[in-house]
């Protein structure tokens, strides 16, 4: 992902190491930072109260008793960042991963922001290992360097002969500190521009399977989530939204909601009316005594069935934004109807979708003295502090972010609302305020995952091989709304996978942005979830058209595409495709790359009352070198079941404006006796690191639905994957 | 107007209102904060805790249903990680955001004291009350399947 934001240029260039030594002379600001970031179970308090705190650079802090903590700029979500970020640090510092402690990074763009996503501190885009890959372990080499430095000028000795193992630096006649008794000098030093790094065949904590080091923490019930938050003086709100997105408040009336218990005040905000009370359920029930009168705006006439068709009319009136040509496919395929060969066409399409982290929406503000305190789960630190600060009419640096465990994030904790809202109910009671929503409020006012419809054409030659092929996906752009990219503009965040690794001769790739009038957002693996369902549906019905197997026609045309084809044999293999499937059993296939990291998945289903029971899920991924392999699989694990989740039961419609489904009873969860097998196969590799907390996601869909395909000859290209759907196919 | 009962042992006398589900009155006036809110209707699971030994879900539980009665929360498992379900959750590296993970343990846990060798069918049967949205179903289940082996060995 390549988007642009406001202060691209100078972040980009801060992050990715351009100016190292501007990056580490504000590395003093950190400091600071790491006394107001929430810690991993206590364990920044304890570092900070085990004696001084050096700070030899921004992501290394060491005191005086040795205590090492080692700061993650990405928020724990689940993907396991607190542990992988910090490993990369450690194999380059020579710390035993188990004896260090981790802290959240506060937000500083400059040191902490994301270069792959070009500048941004956020959490997304599966990019927290490929930003951090060199990173990391530069930052962790650095202060290893200045700690030999420091060993070196306080022993006189050549600092060749020194050692740095383990938390210990070593000398000759048996010469030794702990890099805590090294941390003050160490700290005084200028920080090397160049530092080697070790050879990955000398890893000894990257690429292994490392237990996590959140887990205790969420086995005892410690792990501090933003529900979890209190401050002294705490009160808590509940706000009342409009029904529709985006309608202001006409009018309201507290007067029977201010006589309930608890009740201390009703206030109004630009997203609706709060009631603050002294307990959550106070606030909740004084909340549903309230009577508010709606400015419903222009979202009041919404509805999914209108928009969808919008946007499949949009194709062929609203602008196209071409993404790739190869010769002439649209020529290709025009000949070929005329002369009566093979033409395969079908459209794709996708409904909207909720995000439904478990943990719903909230956090805790507190607005005193012309700052702003934030505390809770989120996914962009710097935005919430830049964004409120601007709202509230505060300077930036008055703004603090600690970031506690998300209880989830998928996207849904990119967006800052609930952050903005929390902050001026805060200023508006002048009280440290937590904000929670309640499961309908986080289901109706979430930013949805857009409808896309992919209008797909290809035709084939005589071997049965795609001539031609066009791709078309119209949706409506996230990115515009979050980063103000103008319509005009690709958006790259609607393109991924777009581009499969099919070798066909002519193609033509393009996109129709079309703006549906929903408040749409980034949903877990984004674009690809949308663009491998068309693709790899799609190529099934060339494969069906040309009377091949799917496997095999995927691989005639893959010839040239050694890490697709290998994923893709080695699931086929590992699924047992091309042998019987047991009784009732039927098999689909599906091949991705997202996130630089190459993916082929095998569902194995059957059918019952007219759906998909999924049983088993062979999947193999070459996301090239790894950081902690267990974590891979867990992520891998994840994502199939949220994408499986989707493509079963996953719809969200809107009528008048407003969201119809409230609660798990009508937006379906998938559980546990649900949940197929997987089998997971990581190639081992070389190459550059790969995402891999959302490519799976993308390919179960297409996946259960070829094997839908082979189980009832229908072609179903329209999820979710329910009675109905499957029936009209 | 307080209500009696007792949380982990310990003996409580809360003055929320009667009507006031169970889960508020553990994490905000007792504050134990380990169980979690995820859905305020029974859906989910993530509230889950035990009265008098069994599952129930705490977000629609009326505290004025559990007077004179005995709740236990995550709190009640070690804090030390001790028990054989979390040495297993740990084994297996089962959470992910963690947030359903009390609730989970919960159910695992009431499971466990009535079926010491539970089938896939028999944890399907106890567990499918509980979402995991980052789906950590599978490690769930090998978890719950070492942690009765280890309590069968006790």
């Amino acid at each position: 992902m390549s988007h642009h934001t406001p202060s691209e240029s100078t972040s980009r260039q801060a992050a990715s190491g351009v100016s190292r030594r501007g990056f580490l002379q504000t590395s003093a600001v950190a400091s600071g930072g790491l006394m107001v970031g929430v810690n991993l179970a206590g364990l920044s308090a304890e570092a900070l109260a085990a004696g001084t705190l050096h700070t030899p650079n921004a992501w290394v802090h060491i005191s005086d008793d040795n205590t090492i903590t080692l700061l993650s700029a990405r928020s724990e979500m689940g993907q396991g960042v607190y542990t992988s970020m910090p490993m990369l640090i450690a194999e380059e510092l020579n710390v035993d991963i188990r004896q260090i402690k981790v802290a959240i990074a506060p937000p500083n763009t400059k040191l902490y922001g994301n270069a792959l996503l070009g500048g941004p501190q956020l959490t997304g885009g599966s990019s927290s290992v490929r930003d951090g890959w060199e990173k990391l372990r530069t930052a962790g080499a650095q202060v290893r360097e200045m700690l030999l430095t420091a060993a070196a000028d306080q022993w006189k000795v050549d600092r060749a002969s020194l050692k740095a193992e383990n938390g210990v630096v070593t000398g000759p006649n048996g010469k030794r500190a702990t890099y805590g008794q090294l941390a003050a000098a160490a700290s005084k030093l200028p920080v090397p521009e160049k530092v080697a790094l070790k050879d990955p065949s000398a890893f000894r904590i990257v690429g292994k399977r490392t237990k996590r080091l959140d887990t205790p923490a969420k086995t005892n019930g410690t792990a501090e989530f933003g529900i979890d938050v209190t401050l002294p003086g705490m009160v808590y709100a509940s706000l009342e939204q409009c029904p529709v997105i985006g309608g202001t408040v006409k009018s309201f009336d507290a007067s029977k909601a201010k006589t309930m218990p608890g009740v201390i005040d009703v206030v109004q905000i630009p997203d609706g009316v709060a009631v603050v009370a002294d307990t959550y359920w106070h606030a909740k029930k004084a909340r549903e005594a309230l009577s508010v009168t709606w400015d419903e705006g222009a979202g009041a006439t919404l509805n999914d069935k209108a928009m969808l068709e919008g946007i499949r009319a949009g194709s062929p009136t609203d602008k196209v934004l071409p993404l790739k040509a190869v010769g002439d496919a649209d020529a290709v395929i025009k000949a070929a109807s005329t002369s009566g060969a093979k033409v395969v066409k079908a459209e794709y399409v996708m409904p909207l979708l909720s995000h439904s982290p478990l943990e719903p929406m909230n956090f805790t503000a507190h607005y005193h003295d012309g700052k702003v305190d934030l505390i809770g789960p989120t996914q962009w630190q710097d935005n919430a502090q830049g964004t409120v600060a601007k709202l509230l009419g505060v300077k930036p640096e008055d703004v603090s972010v600690k970031t506690t465990f998300l209880g989830g994030g998928f996207g849904r904790r990119i967006d800052i609302d609930f952050i903005i809202q929390a902050a001026q109910i805060s200023k508006a009671v002048n009280k440290p305020v937590k904000l929670l929503w309640t499961r309908e409020d986080d289901m109706t006012h979430d930013f949805y995952r857009p409808q896309s419809v992919h209008q797909m054409a290809a035709a084939l030659g005589d071997d049965g091989k795609p001539t031609a092929m066009t791709f078309r996906m119209v949706s409506q752009s996230v990115t515009g709304r979050v980063f103000g990219l103008p319509l005009e503009a690709q958006d790259p965040l609607m393109t991924e996978a777009a581009i499969a690794g099919y070798e066909i001769p002519a193609t033509k790739h393009d996109i129709v942005k079309h703006e549906a009038g929903m408040r749409v957002g980034y949903w877990r693996s984004v674009s690809h979830a949308l663009n491998a369902f068309a693709n790899e549906g799609f190529i099934d019905e060339c494969a069906v058209a040309a009377g091949k197997d799917p496997y095999m026609y995927r691989m005639s045309l893959l010839t040239k595409q050694p890490r697709f084809a290998n994923v893709l044999k080695m699931a086929a293999e590992k699924s047992g495709w091309g042998t019987p499937a047991p009784a009732g059993r039927f098999r689909g296939i599906a091949l991705m790359e997202g996130y630089d990291t190459y993916m082929a998945q095998v569902a194995e289903i059957s059918v019952k009352d007219g759906v998909p029971v999924v049983h088993k899920v062979t999947t193999v991924a070459d996301l090239g070198r790894m950081v902690n392999p267990d974590t891979v699989e867990a992520q891998i694990q994840s994502s199939i079941i949220f994408g499986l989740t989707a493509a079963l039961y996953g719809e969200i419609n809107i009528d008048k404006g407003r969201v119809q489904q409230t609660n798990f009873n009508s937006y379906r969860m998938l559980r546990m006796n649900e949940a197929p097998a997987i089998d997971i196969t990581l190639v081992q590799s070389n190459e550059k690191p790969g995402g891999i907390g959302e490519p799976a996601t993308a390919l179960i869909g297409p996946a259960v639905a070829n094997a839908l395909f082979a189980a009832t000859g229908k072609r179903v290209r329209r999820m979710p994957f329910t009675a109905e759907n499957i029936k009209t196919a | 107007m307080t209500t009696r009962f007792t949380v982990n042992g310990k003996t409580v006398d809360v003055k929320a209102e009667p009507d006031t589900p169970l889960l508020w009155v553990i994490r905000d006036e007792v504050g134990l904060t380990g169980t979690k809110f995820g859905c305020g209707a029974a859906l989910c699971g993530a509230c889950t805790v035990h009265l008098d030994g069994s599952p129930i879900r705490s977000c629609i539980t009326p505290v004025s249903a559990v007077a004179g009665k005995k709740v236990a929360t995550i709190e009640s498992l070690p804090h030390n990680n001790t028990h054989p379900l979390q040495k297993a959750w740990i084994a297996h590296d089962v959470p992910q955001c963690g947030y359903c993970q009390s609730g989970q343990l919960m159910s695992a846990a009431a499971l466990l004291r009535s079926n010491k060798n539970p089938s896939d069918a028999d944890i399907d049967a106890a567990m499918s009350g509980n979402i995991c949205r980052c789906g950590t179903y599978g490690r769930i289940k090998a978890a719950i399947k070492t942690a009765a082996a280890e309590m069968r060995k006790a």
